[in-house]
């Protein structure tokens, strides 16, 4: 009882700043406000197996509130979409379907992603503890997993961006291994 | 004359009794033999072995509803692992996480054994460059980072290359962690039993112990239980014809009886004319039993029918005889009798021919019984009734019977045209009247197909439609068939032609392949200086492959797969499913998947026979040969009714001596058959087989009554012929009639059909056949 009420004594402490000038509400609020687009991507993931980082580019596609279209073009054509709880993952001529209701922990890093694409506070508190610092212009959200399955797996997301607009996603991985992915937004036409 | 009855009493109880002792130990079985074809060919023999062992008639879908999802899943787990305990059961699944580990292990351990990508050139420097390059790849995608961990050991891409082979279709839905119905509001099971399919005891006793386990597992009844498969359809079939059988057997004798008993008013006479029934019913059923072996439960609830028309002759003799005298009644009537029953025989003769098991069960049986019921009614019978009977005069009703034959008479116009008009109906109609496969005679009610539809599709349970079939005289012959029809299998898939392929060489590669896999493997040294110089710009440095180069050496040295290697894996289930030891051979299956997407559930069959041909590999779609074999069995009946006809013509052709008089008595047995089918089709209903069947029986039995017609010469019938075959023809009429009654497709048509069939030809016949009253 008392550790938690410290708990959110202290969870109250790291959010009061960032409140008083722009707090995760407002982020969420403005996120909302996002209906969709289309961005470049360069992934960067950083294995300790590996010397050199692998690097995958492509385009995404983010349609409010819950479908994204990620499509690497290199190094090999792959296409995954996101739609509602559906993930298919189409590469050469297979395609692989998953239901996310069936996985738990995929969902949970799933909602991620797509919580804070559409600005779904409660998706993201459902499994995460929100951090928020620097302004509407160049936020970064921390989220720390509160269920200890998925921080088996991961051990911290980052997410920053300025406004509206996500830009960089960092996931940091149990084992220490680093996933960057850096979001160029296209301007519509 | 006592001495005469006696022995005639002694020979008929010593048969009875030799006919009782053969029953008792006869076989009865209420199962799809009835079905199968007796002398398949060889793609119905695929389908004939699928569905008495194959796997798929093994597999019972079960499914759970009511409470919360953490129920029902609770509920799931607790039946599996019951269950799992039990002799009666080869696998039970229900996606519960770690029941696939086993799998999984195997398939890594003996990766470099199975991967069909293990070739020289696969370890090539070249081969071992593409596939780390390959692999790290796939890291940079989604899927990638479950295969982070195996990459030092499987730099190669060895078990994403197996499992990227494996079927790739749809998976059931998970909640809680184990499988659930699409909407999520059912937990599924998936039961494979120990039984096969053809065994209906064994299926009854497993499906019984799922219901009995559940209940256990589930106190209060808070979740309901759901099962389908064919297995259950094999159950409840088997009851539906056990109850029929006592069902229609009862109804049929009991209003036999009361109208006997209306007409003799004597319990003697009535018993006495049950006997040449009772000889006939045995009779009939010893026939098929030392004929067949086997009795088939559809076969004794014909029996209904038999008594209908074999009682027929103990009325002749009964009503025609009181008034004669025997002796007159043998010389005046026993010809006709004999005639008809000659015709009869005729009518069920034909079905002997037939290929359909069943049929040729119904006929002998028919055929037997007639003849035995016949036989009792001209020898037994007399000496035991003795000459002196009472019997109650009924030529009371004589005159009302001729007031209707002369007011049918009048109708011989209107009859001709309504029978034009039927016949016009009919032709216009042709290609509508019949019923296209064989699912119209099964027994499967509409709403438990629709349970089995739901279920099936909530579990994506395999439906086994297409299926490629090898034969080898041992198990690695077969596999080494099975992996040259594999091959061109894979070009299929490329092709587009096909949508994948199970095999047992998939999990079991023949030794012979298994060995040249082995060479394709570098020794350590070796591999070592290739990788070195492959991965000299890669990210990936080789000193972190030591495990890689360990496992490659101890696939080389001494990996090898038998059967044994995957006891207690998910995957020994689908070899021994999939690689069959027969008594003289092996056999092996290659289930196909069709494309899917936009080219459809259906695979082109012309490019995949082409494709496998000097294989030795036969290609069954067992769609296909379901609805070819129900229009062979078709076609055939069409034959055998024809030819049974043809005979029944021939013999009265032969005994009438004129064309004329053939004509009249063929026009009302004609105009019965059309009336009837005309009927049944504005009725709605859609023929089959057994409705073709039934209008041969109509001719054969219709004959009869039509011969007493025709026999009576220039003289008027008299009164009491008159009112014995109106009696006969209202027992003959309710033995067919009580089958209509029946849930059984099989006796359905044949009831609706030859009942009111029999009826129409008699008053047919008195319209058509009978002197005109002046």
């Amino acid at each position: 009882m008392i550790k938690r009420l410290l708990g959110s004594l202290l969870l109250l402490a790291i959010a009061l700043p960032a409140s008083a000038a722009f707090d995760i509400g407002q982020l969420m609020d403005d996120l909302a406000k996002h209906k969709g687009g289309k961005a470049k991507f360069v992934e960067k993931k950083y294995l300790s197996i590996l010397d050199k980082p692998v690097i995958s580019t492509g385009e995404m596609t983010y349609t409010a509130p819950d479908r994204l279209e990620k499509r690497t073009l290199t190094p090999k054509v792959e296409t995954l979409l996101l739609d509602k709880d559906i993930v298919s993952i189409e590469r050469d001529k297979q395609k692989l379907s998953i239901n996310l209701a069936n996985q738990p922990e995929a969902m949970a890093f799933v909602d991620s992603i797509r919580g804070t694409l559409s600005g779904n506070r409660a998706a993201l508190e459902k499994n995460y503890a929100l951090y928020l610092s620097g302004n509407s212009d160049k936020w970064v959200l921390t989220l720390l997993p509160s269920d200890q399955k998925i921080a088996s797996m991961v051990l911290r997301i980052t997410v920053s961006g300025s406004k509206n607009q996500v830009r960089v996603i960092e996931y940091l991985q149990a084992d220490g291994d680093r996933v960057v992915l850096n979001i160029d937004p296209v301007e519509a036409k | 004359m006592t001495r005469e009855a006696g022995r005639a009493l002694a020979i008929w109880l010593l048969a009875m009794l030799a006919g009782v002792f053969v029953v008792w130990n006869s076989r009865f079985s209420a199962d799809m033999s009835f079905f199968l074809p007796a002398k398949p060919s060889a793609e119905q023999q695929v389908l004939v072995d699928q569905l008495k062992e194959g796997v798929v008639s093994r597999l019972l879908m079960v499914a759970i509803s009511g409470g919360d999802s953490a129920q029902r899943a609770k509920a799931s787990r607790t039946l599996r692992s019951r269950l799992e305990k039990l002799p009666e059961f080869v696998a039970i699944q229900n996606g519960e996480a770690g029941s696939m580990n086993a799998d999984r292990d195997f398939l890594f351990t003996h990766r470099y054994l199975l991967s069909p990508a293990v070739k020289p050139e696969h370890f090539s420097v070249e081969g071992l460059r593409e596939a780390v390059a390959n692999s790290i790849d796939l890291l940079a995608s989604p899927a990638g980072m479950m295969l982070k961990p195996l990459l030092p050991r499987d730099p190669t891409g060895e078990l994403v290359e197996m499992v990227s082979s494996l079927n790739a279709g749809a998976q059931p839905n998970t909640r809680d962690g184990v499988w659930a119905s699409r909407d999520g509001e059912r937990a599924m099971l998936l039961i494979q039993t120990t039984a096969l399919g053809s065994d209906t005891d064994g299926q009854e006793r497993a499906i019984d112990l799922i219901r009995n386990e559940f209940t256990a597992t589930v106190p209060g009844a808070s979740l309901s239980l759901q099962l389908s498969g064919p297995g259950l359809f094999a159950v409840k079939s088997r009851a539906t014809i056990k109850s029929e059988v006592s069902r229609l057997s009862t109804i049929s004798t009991l209003a036999i009886v009361a109208v006997l008993f209306f007409v003799y008013r004597s319990v003697r006479l009535m018993s006495l004319g049950l006997l040449p029934v009772v000889s006939g019913a045995l009779a009939g059923v010893v026939a098929v039993s030392l004929a067949y072996g086997t009795v088939f439960g559809i076969t004794v609830g014909f029996g209904s029918a038999l008594i209908g028309e074999a009682v027929d002759y103990s009325i002749y003799y009964f009503v025609q005889s009181s008034r004669l005298g025997v002796d007159q009644w043998r010389a005046r009537f026993w010809p006709t009798i004999r005639l008809g029953v000659l015709t009869s025989t005729c009518g069920f003769a034909a079905l002997l021919f037939s290929g359909f098991p069943g049929l040729a069960q119904l006929g002998l049986y028919s055929l037997s019984g007639v003849i035995a019921a016949a036989l009792v009614t001209r020898f037994i019978l007399p000496p035991l009734a003795n000459r002196r009977f009472a019997m109650r005069d009924l030529s009371h009703i004589g005159p009302r019977l001729k007031c209707a034959v002369v007011f049918l008479q009048r109708l011989r116009w209107p009859i001709l045209v309504l029978a034009l008009a039927a016949s016009t109906m009919l032709m216009i109609n042709r290609d509508h009247l019949w019923h296209p496969n064989l699912s119209a005679l099964s027994t499967v009610s509409a709403a438990d197909g629709a349970i089995d539809q739901a279920l099936r599709a909530d579990i994506s349970a395999p439906d086994a439609r297409y299926m490629a079939v090898i034969s080898a005289p041992d198990r690695e012959a077969a596999l080494q068939a099975a992996e040259r029809a594999g091959k061109k299998l894979d070009a299929l898939i490329a092709a587009g032609v096909i949508g994948g392929y199970d095999s047992p060489a998939r999990f079991l590669p023949s030794q012979a392949m298994q060995a040249s896999r082995r060479a394709a493997l570098p020794e350590p040294s070796e591999l070592l200086k290739r990788l070195q110089t492959a991965l000299a710009d890669s990210p990936l440095a080789p000193n972190k492959l030591g495990g890689f180069l360990a496992d490659v050496e101890t696939a080389r040295t001494e990996g090898r797969v038998s059967r044994e290697s995957l006891n207690g894996t998910g995957l020994a289930l689908a070899v021994d499913s999939l690689l069959l030891q027969r008594p003289n051979s092996w056999s092996v299956l290659l289930p196909l998947r069709p494309p899917g997407g936009d080219k459809g559930v259906d695979i082109a069959i012309e490019p995949v026979r082409t494709a496998l041909a000097g294989s030795g590999a036969l290609f069954v779609d067992m769609k296909n040969e379901f609805d070819t074999l129900y229009n062979d069995y078709l076609h055939e009946a069409t034959l055998l009714s024809l030819a049974g006809f043809v005979a029944i013509v021939g013999l009265l052709a032969i005994t009438l001596r004129s064309a004329r008089r053939l004509g009249i008595v063929l026009l009302p047995l004609l105009i019965a058959v059309v009336l009837v089918i005309a009927s049944l089709h504005l009725a709605g209903q859609q023929l089959h087989l057994l409705h073709l069947i039934g209008m041969l029986l109509i001719v054969a039995v219709g004959s009869n009554y039509v011969l007493f017609f025709d026999q009576s010469g220039a003289t008027e019938l008299d009164d009491t012929t008159l009112v014995s075959m109106v009696v006969a023809n209202l027992t003959t009429a309710i033995g067919f009639g009580t089958l209509a009654l029946s849930n059984v497709p099989v006796l359905y048509a044949i009831g609706i059909t030859v009942g009111p069939g029999a009826v129409l030809a008699l008053l047919l016949a008195a319209c058509f056949v009978s002197k005109r009253a002046t």
